[in-house]
């Protein structure tokens, strides 16, 4: 189980500032959600905890160590090796089928074909999608492509999951069910998960909620 | 009307019905016995139900209850009725507001306070609805919509303080 941390970062984007002193601290193993408002910089503040974005000021923490200090290349290899990604809208890359995409981190690693494809065919029953493996992006419904992303974002176990509004483009019940697998799937395999998204009823999936307001992060006040 | 709606399904002795209702209604807070036997003499006082069968044995429990033809259509338009539709919110989260504006205290604060306990409740309502049958989660459903649309007033009101305050204040 690995903690993700930003220490006091700020970003700006030209002349407008995105992140002003950000400051939040996931523990190993713990699911967060960073709520607020479009525009408050919650998805920056994500995409700089997971290596994508450096920011001009402060720090980023991944298992104990700075990252964004580390060259672009090296970051890549993090996010490839440690980290896994889920989006909005799936994002399966739409020429492959769904056991394709659920084993592409896999194959990136290294993995051979076969290996990969037997790693990640489990997956399939595990989120109730059995019977779709050899389908593509286009023939599956909304809910069934994010729970392929969601494979595809656990397969390698990484040691942080990071999800940008992973049930955005769903309705609300298919939401929760994807909701449902994510909490359990990262649990079970003790990922730390960051999880962005502006609804109350999907953030309460997580341990605890952090509130970014004007580039800054709030933690909830409790009376 | 619990009550007499679960009679409709069938005659029931008031400890069934008791049980019936605690298993789905009551939340963890069990109905009396005194209030179930209170609740059946008014409704056959009223004449909605009617006492059938007794069977041998002596206490109340063995009296057997039945909904009257009176009882079943008080019950039919009572579920056809929808429940007024009154915003929750028109209580004690907007007075609290108002008068912290008009008070020129930090209405901001509160509705962070507010905010932080509204996502805590969601929290421990998803957890039930995660645990619990579905009939728990229909509930916390029923909770968790309801806390959500609160949220949205307090983002929306939290945003539009400033020209809230200049409305209220004198």
């Amino acid at each position: 189980m690995k903690a993700v941390e930003a220490r006091d970062i700020s970003l700006s984007f030209g002349e407008t500032p995105a992140l002003r002193g950000a400051s939040v601290l996931v523990e190993p193993g713990e699911i967060v959600a960073i709520m607020g408002p479009s525009g408050s910089g919650k998805t920056t503040l994500l995409h700089c905890l997971a290596g994508i974005l450096v920011p001009d000021k402060g720090e980023i923490h991944y298992d104990g160590r700075r990252i964004d200090t580390l060259s672009e290349t090296r970051r890549s290899v993090l996010r490839r090796d440690e980290f896994g990604f889920v989006f909005q809208f799936g994002q399966l890359v739409p020429e492959l089928t769904a056991e394709e995409n659920v084993a592409l981190p896999l194959l990136l690693r290294g993995l051979k074909r076969a290996a990969a494809l037997k790693e990640a065919r489990p997956w399939f029953e595990r989120l109730g999608l059995g019977g779709l493996e050899r389908r593509r992006s286009g023939e599956l419904s909304g809910g069934q492509a994010q729970r392929v992303a969601l494979a595809r974002g656990l397969v390698a176990r990484p040691g942080a999951l990071f999800a940008d509004e992973p049930t955005g483009a769903l309705d609300s019940l298919t939401g929760e069910q994807v909701m449902d697998l994510l909490v359990s799937s990262a649990r079970e395999q003790g990922t730390t998960v960051v999880l962005v998204t502006h609804e109350a009823r999907v953030a309460a999936y997580a341990d605890r909620q952090v509130i970014v307001r004007d580039g800054k992060v709030n933690a909830l006040v409790h009376s | 009307m619990t009550l007499l709606g679960l009679l409709e399904r069938e005659p029931s002795h008031g400890y069934d019905l008791k049980r019936d209702y605690d298993a789905f209604f009551s939340r963890g807070k069990p109905l009396p016995f005194g209030q179930v036997y209170s609740t059946l003499s008014r409704l056959a006082r009223d004449g909605k139900i009617v006492i059938g069968e007794v069977e041998p044995g002596e206490g109340p429990e063995r009296k057997r209850y039945v909904i009257t033809e009176q009882g079943a259509t008080e019950v039919e338009s009572w579920l056809t009725e929808p429940v007024a539709a009154e915003p929750n919110l028109q209580t004690v989260l907007f007075t609290k507001v108002v008068l912290a504006l008009m008070l020129g205290r930090p209405a901001e604060d509160y509705l962070d306070r507010q905010r932080a306990a509204h996502l805590v409740r969601m929290k421990e309502l998803t957890d039930i609805k995660r645990s619990g049958t579905l009939v728990d989660a229909m509930l916390a459903d029923h909770g968790l919509f309801h806390l959500e649309a609160d949220l949205h007033w307090i983002d929306t009101t939290a945003a539009r303080l400033d020209a809230l305050a200049k409305a209220v204040r004198k």
